[in-house]
């Protein structure tokens, strides 16, 4: 071993989150399971981030989250290639970039994996957005597997009586689509137990993200979006709780000791939408060294919307609010009361906001959400224009003027 | 034909006709963006539906609410309401679609001052049983809505009228498509589509009556001579440009049917005026032709495109795709893979509310058609 590696520059060490490493075990593990889900006798089903996975848990099938595929391609960098061989399909440059990328990702397994397990089945479940049922319609096309759509009507203003009824009703369907395509009785008694381990997981990733509101935060959006992948892929699982476990018990001792997230935490931020997922270095570094840290974001705190409606004891019955009030499917009006909420809870002192090309339903909306804002609290407001994986949005000298204009008025705001 | 100069007054000042309509009914008008707007029971409160398109002007009001990336459609219906030239609106209805319109909707709610906004969140799927049964539901709660917030009521009786009223309408605009697919020299595409879009502005009762007249005498009409040119199918969400069925024309092409919203899929398949009104009305909704925002099958409406080319014998399919109306820019690969599985070649065109040159225009529609057989 060379003298370099011996010396390792203790302070450095001590702001490195340790439980990185087993997270990044416990996804490595998933995907090998995912991807040799056929050889065990495992049926594998693509679900939509937002999609009721718990059901699919106690069916013992394996959940796959093209999603989660959309983000690694997008942090591996390999967004541009995969999105151009779509476009060469026929798929507009200008559709989601999760979409192109893991379409285009099918037919040539490509991909920081090689490409996802084929399904088994498709689960769609519409509250995140319109695009996953036009994505699921293409898969279920080209696989030739059963789609189920979830359909959860969006809450502009309010959760109808009739839209509850046609939900609950879709529960059942869901269980008995689940029944056909894997070929065994759903078991109730292991509902409970996984809806259990759900409600668990979700709590403690929302405990978390609260270690944030510490000063300085241990954690940073940055780091949320690294770890959030567990509550997605695996929750309802033994593994998630037992992760969550473990990061919350780091996070309160870095919060104990004051190791922040950056080095000299000054100013606090909150990131609305997706990540960048090609760019998250680049941003963490470039608000760092202003000391601003992105301490809370819209994105990472959704899959803990739910927690106000889920009940434990009937986790199926209360599916049906938990799944479809969730931030997405909810008018702007709603979904400016929750980041209000954020901002008092997290005492940030800006808002910044990706405006993603591939995301209408978080993007539209936005500019309104600012000057509200803006008026009702003073908050100074940043609107980034890129998108999550296609890198060809990206315009750096842009964005780094306008994050260099609107770190002076943070400064001057806050001295 | 008078008819067609009637609805084209209409067209070009709509605005006009709206305040003259309002002045002599003294009526209220809500307006709507797209087809899955359930018109009839708009109109069975005696409250005018007025269907909106875009601007005809530049955005200088709604670039501050909405990005660049949503449509010219989303974003020119916000721009005619900011810049107060919809003043003489009630209200607008908002049926669940597009995640564009959806956010459109919360939007307008937050920026404009209306006294009625509704939004319709009709099921996105539409082949199963619980999803026909809350597509029915929804609609009286519409129905509801109405009465409530507009302190009227709503018969049974009334809204079957109106249903006859918008079936007479749409037999007379699929008839008029009819006579056009068995001989296309009698009407140009941009006066077909002069009379469907005059039918979703003026009163529903005047628009049955004059386009039952117009389709009768278009009947009567001699047929043409052989016509050589190559039968042409548009497919797409809205196509609000006259201009391009011209050009169209110009290049050797005849527009014999369409798979667009502004056309076919508005007027096929009539509600049932017997039993439930709002179960005809729900049957109607759940069956027809679906805009690719919804799901019937996952091959629905690429077998409908295939229908349609094989019925009226296609030369060719021009898709003409809204920029950034992502739910059709989804389906185009695979319903272009299936037209060229029955062997009827199509073109891709990208439009938006200011078109490319017309010389632009009909270079690629000249070089399309060129190649039909």
């Amino acid at each position: 071993m060379s003298e370099e590696q011996l010396k390792k520059d203790p302070e450095k060490e001590k702001m490195k989150v340790k439980s990185v490493k087993k997270m990044k075990e416990i996804m490595t593990a998933y995907y090998i399971d995912a991807k040799t889900a056929s050889q065990n006798g495992k049926k594998v089903g693509w679900i939509t981030s937002g999609g009721p996975v718990e059901p699919i848990i106690v069916m013992d099938a394996i959940p796959v989250y093209p999603e989660n595929h959309g983000a690694m391609i997008g942090a591996a960098k390999m967004g541009v290639d995969l999105c151009e061989k779509a476009e060469d399909m026929g798929y507009c440059r200008d559709l989601c970039s999760y979409a192109r990328s893991d379409i285009a990702a099918s037919l040539v397994n490509g991909g920081p994996i090689g490409g996802l397990p084929a399904p088994d089945f498709l689960v769609c479940g519409n509250n995140i957005c319109g695009t996953v049922l036009k994505w699921y319609e293409i898969q279920a096309r080209y696989y030739k597997v059963p789609l189920f759509i979830f359909d959860t009507p969006f809450c502009h203003t309010e959760f109808s009586s009739e839209a509850r009824e046609y939900v609950r009703r879709q529960i059942d369907e869901y269980i008995k689509f689940l029944e056909e395509v894997c070929g065994k009785k759903f078991d109730m008694d292991r509902m409970k137990e996984v809806g259990r381990l759900s409600l668990q997981g979700q709590r403690l990733w929302q405990e978390v993200l609260d270690t944030s509101m510490n000063k300085p935060a241990p954690l940073s959006a940055f780091d949320a979006f690294f770890h959030l992948a567990l509550i997605v892929t695996l929750r309802g699982t033994q593994t998630a709780v037992d992760y969550y476990v473990m990061l919350l018990e780091e996070m309160k001792e870095r919060a104990a000791q004051k190791i922040g997230s950056i080095p000299n935490e000054r100013y606090r931020l909150l990131w609305d939408n997706l990540p960048v997922w090609y760019k998250t270095r680049w941003l963490s570094e470039k608000f760092a060294s202003y000391d601003a840290c992105l301490v809370a974001d819209t994105y990472t705190t959704a899959w803990c919307g739910s927690l106000d409606y889920l009940d434990e004891n009937d986790f199926l019955g209360s599916m049906v609010e938990g799944y479809t009030r969730i931030y997405l499917n909810i008018g702007v009006d709603e979904m400016l009361k929750i980041i209000k909420k954020m901002i008092k809870k997290y005492e940030v002192d800006g808002f910044v906001m990706h405006s993603n090309r591939s995301c209408k339903p978080y993007s539209l909306g936005q500019y309104d959400i600012m000057k509200t804002l803006q008026k009702e609290m003073g908050l100074p407001s940043l609107m980034i224009e890129a998108d999550m994986v296609d890198e060809r949005s990206w315009s750096e000298s842009q964005i780094e003027t306008r994050i260099d204009a609107f770190m002076e008025i943070i400064k001057q705001k806050k001295g | 034909m008078n008819t067609i100069r009637q609805f084209q007054d209409v067209i070009d000042d709509s605005g006009g006709y709206a305040r003259r309509l309002k002045q002599g009914s003294g009526g209220k008008i809500l307006g709507y963006f797209c087809t899955y707007t359930p018109e009839e029971i708009i109109h069975a409160a005696g409250i005018h539906p007025m269907r909106l398109f875009g601007t005809r002007f530049a955005i200088a009001h709604a670039d501050a609410h909405l990005q660049a990336y949503s449509c010219s459609l989303v974003r020119g219906v916000l721009e005619e309401a900011l810049a107060g030239r919809l003043e003489f609106l009630d209200g607008a209805v908002f049926p669940h679609t597009c995640d564009s319109i959806q956010r459109l909707s919360d939007i307008w709610r937050l920026n404009i001052d209306f006294s009625f906004h509704a939004d319709v969140v009709l099921p996105v799927k539409l082949d199963t049983a619980s999803a026909r049964k809350y597509m029915a539901d929804v609609l009286r709660k519409f129905r509801r809505e109405l009465e409530e917030k507009m302190g009227l009521s709503i018969s049974d009786e009334a809204l079957l009228k109106s249903i006859k009223t918008f079936n007479t309408i749409k037999r007379a605009l699929e008839k008029i498509y009819r006579l056009r697919s068995e001989n296309p020299g009698i009407i140009s595409g941009a006066d077909v589509y002069t009379l469907v879009k005059g039918a979703m502005i003026m009163d529903r009762s005047e628009a049955a009556e004059k386009l039952s007249a117009f389709a009768a005498a278009l009947g009567s009409e001699k047929a043409k001579g052989p016509d050589a040119r190559r039968r042409i199918v548009v497919s797409g969400g809205l196509c609000d440009h006259p201009v391009i069925y011209d050009l169209i024309e110009k290049s050797g092409g005849a527009v014999v049917w369409d798979d667009l919203c502004t056309g076919s899929r508005y007027f096929e398949g009539l509600v049932s005026e017997e039993g439930d009104p709002y179960e005809a009305l729900a049957d109607r909704y759940t069956d027809r032709v679906v805009c690719p925002a919804k799901h019937s099958s996952i091959t629905a409406r690429g077998d409908n495109l295939v229908r349609i080319a094989k019925e009226h014998s296609a030369s060719g399919v021009i898709f003409l795709l809204l920029k950034f109306c992502d739910p059709h820019a989804f389906d185009y690969p695979y319903m272009k893979e299936m037209l060229d599985g029955i062997g009827v070649p199509s073109m891709l065109m990208e439009i938006e509310q200011d078109l490319p040159s017309e010389g632009q225009l009909s270079t690629r529609f000249e070089a399309f058609i060129e190649m039909l057989r």
